[in-house]
């Protein structure tokens, strides 16, 4: 694989990158509402409303993309919001200030740190984990805990391909993942909001899925500082903060990590956080959730629609097990 | 004529948060997820116009600006305006008149179930913000009703600070405002109090004095 400056092929070509809200359903809203005339022509000009200066920098091509049978066929999510709209508490709990906070954020040199029950102890260096195989581009539902979601064409291959290159012990049970603890490059760092750095956990066969993906691109190019960069991953059937953010540690271990999340409410955040209609939040609804760009909420569906992983968690309870 | 102006003034200085939303959604300002934009903002400026009338009172007596009395009512009903339109976000722009899933809601989530309470007991008090209302409930009962916007304020800070994933600090300022505007009031009552007991002891001590003479 190979990353070079944004050529010929204009990314407009691979993503719609317009701004896309669905015109019909904005309307329909409104005309049903029926009242309030003033709200309903706000909202449907919305959809007129384009800013190209708004959409990220230019950011290095990614080339010889495969395409993955596991790819959703619904409308993507606009570039803008998804580099516009981030929780990434390392810079900031407000979604929208993370895109200008990050915009000097050292990607490179990167490295990270395989340990734990693990065969090959080792510090790999990002660029040396992209080439471990082909990349693929996988365009996944992805689910907030907050209720809402977006379609994204992310870009990388299965997480499995850097286990099985790791070769961890047969003891190893689980997979942890750290954040970049770098309070001067992450100001949300300097607030004790959640503990630092940031950590998620899978167990051993749900890393091991080929729906979890080891994930350094997305429309095309490389990932944008606030989506993730340099290196994430994105577990399509979990909560968003399950699928970690700047990865710089994989530590194989016999016991079941405390994710950040779980660590800071366990009542509200569990180890598991699948996609579940059916388990509230304590605090809200998980039956339904907006698609950004959307007026009327969509059903939520079980693992987000990724009913393959099904089979991960026969026999358990997930209202326990949430 | 100045105070006319300057009620004018702070009439339309209340509009602009919901001009500046308006402005927004026209521009494309509003983000990824319009409707979250709005609910947050109408609910800011519901807990800020709320905050602002409770903290007349105090202002009035501590600047001695004592026609800052004539504009509490106009900002106690852009506090009220502004939670319309933050509860109508959320029963039509969130719910979408879904009642079913709103009555669960309000009785499940208590988030909702306190803030829906903060905006229920705002009505009463919206409802009778006349002169004529003033006349005919009497000063006294007028006033007693009207310090249910101190628990409106307590409810609402609470539904701030119940509903945030993580990151408190904004609901715990709010708090703090809050905190110290009751505060204020239960010291004034209490230097009040004081004060009376004084006035009570004061002439028997100088009849003492009279018989002792």
């Amino acid at each position: 694989m190979l990353i070079r400056k944004p050529d010929a092929i204009p990314s407009s070509e691979i993503t719609p990158k317009a701004t896309y809200l669905n015109r019909r359903n904005f309307i329909a809203g409104a005309a049903i509402a029926g009242t309030a005339a003033v709200t309903g022509v706000a909202f449907r000009d919305l959809a007129d409303l384009v800013d190209p200066s708004l959409t990220a920098q230019a950011n290095a091509k990614i080339d010889g993309l495969q395409k993955s049978p596991f790819s959703t066929t619904e409308k993507e999510t606009p570039y803008k919001d998804v580099t516009n709209y981030n929780n990434f508490y390392e810079f900031s709990t407000d979604k929208y200030e993370p895109a200008d906070l990050a915009k000097n954020f050292k990607t490179r040199p990167w490295t990270v740190t395989i340990d734990g029950d693990v065969k090959k102890k080792q510090v790999l260096d990002v660029d040396a984990i992209m080439k471990m195989a082909a990349p693929e581009e996988r365009i996944y539902r992805h689910r907030c805990v907050e209720g809402w979601s977006i379609v994204v064409p992310w870009v990388g291959f299965s997480l499995s391909e850097l286990i099985k290159r790791a070769d961890p012990l047969p003891k190893a049970k689980y997979v942890e993942f750290t954040t970049l603890y770098d309070p001067k490059q992450m100001p949300g760092q300097r607030t004790s909001v959640l503990q630092w750095p940031y950590l998620e956990g899978l167990r051993m066969d749900e890393a091991m899925h080929p729906l979890a993906l080891l994930c350094f691109g997305m429309y095309g190019e490389a990932l944008p500082n606030q989506d993730g960069a340099p290196l994430r991953l994105v577990l399509p059937w979990k909560y968003g903060f399950k699928s970690a953010k700047s990865i710089v540690r994989i530590r194989f271990t016999g016991d079941q990590p405390l994710n950040t999340w779980q660590q800071y409410a366990p009542r509200e955040y569990g180890f598991y956080s699948n996609v579940n209609p059916n388990v509230d939040h304590p605090r809200w609804s998980q039956a339904k959730e907006r698609r950004l760009g959307e007026f009327l909420k969509r059903p939520t569906l079980m693992f987000n629609g990724y009913d393959q992983v099904a089979s991960l968690y026969s026999g358990m309870d997930l209202k326990k097990n949430f | 004529m100045t105070f006319r102006l300057t009620k004018i003034a702070i009439f339309l200085a209340a509009l602009i948060p919901l001009e500046r939303l308006l402005w927004k959604a026209f521009h494309d300002g509003l983000g990824a997820n319009p409707i979250e934009v709005i609910t947050h903002s109408t609910g800011d400026w519901t807990l800020i116009l709320v905050l602002t009338t409770l903290s007349i009172t105090p202002l009035r007596r501590i600047t001695r600006q004592y026609w800052l009395i004539g504009v509490r009512r106009m900002i106690g009903l852009f506090a009220f305006f502004y939670g319309t339109l933050h509860f109508l976000t959320y029963i039509w722009l969130d719910k979408f008149f879904d009642v079913h899933e709103m009555l669960k809601d309000i009785g499940k989530r208590r988030f909702i179930t306190v803030g829906f309470s903060a905006f229920v007991l705002m009505i009463p008090l919206a409802l009778t913000s006349t002169a004529w209302s003033i006349r005919r409930l009497g000063g006294k009962r007028w006033q007693r009703l009207h310090r249910l916007i101190y628990l409106t304020g307590i409810l609402a800070v609470i539904h701030y600070f119940w509903l945030v994933k993580a990151d408190h600090r904004k609901p715990i300022a709010y708090g703090v405002v809050l905190s110290i505007l009751l505060l204020y009031r239960v010291g004034v009552r209490m230097s009040e109090k004081a004060s009376e007991r004084r006035e009570q002891q004061a002439p028997a001590a100088s009849r003492a004095e009279v018989t002792k003479a």
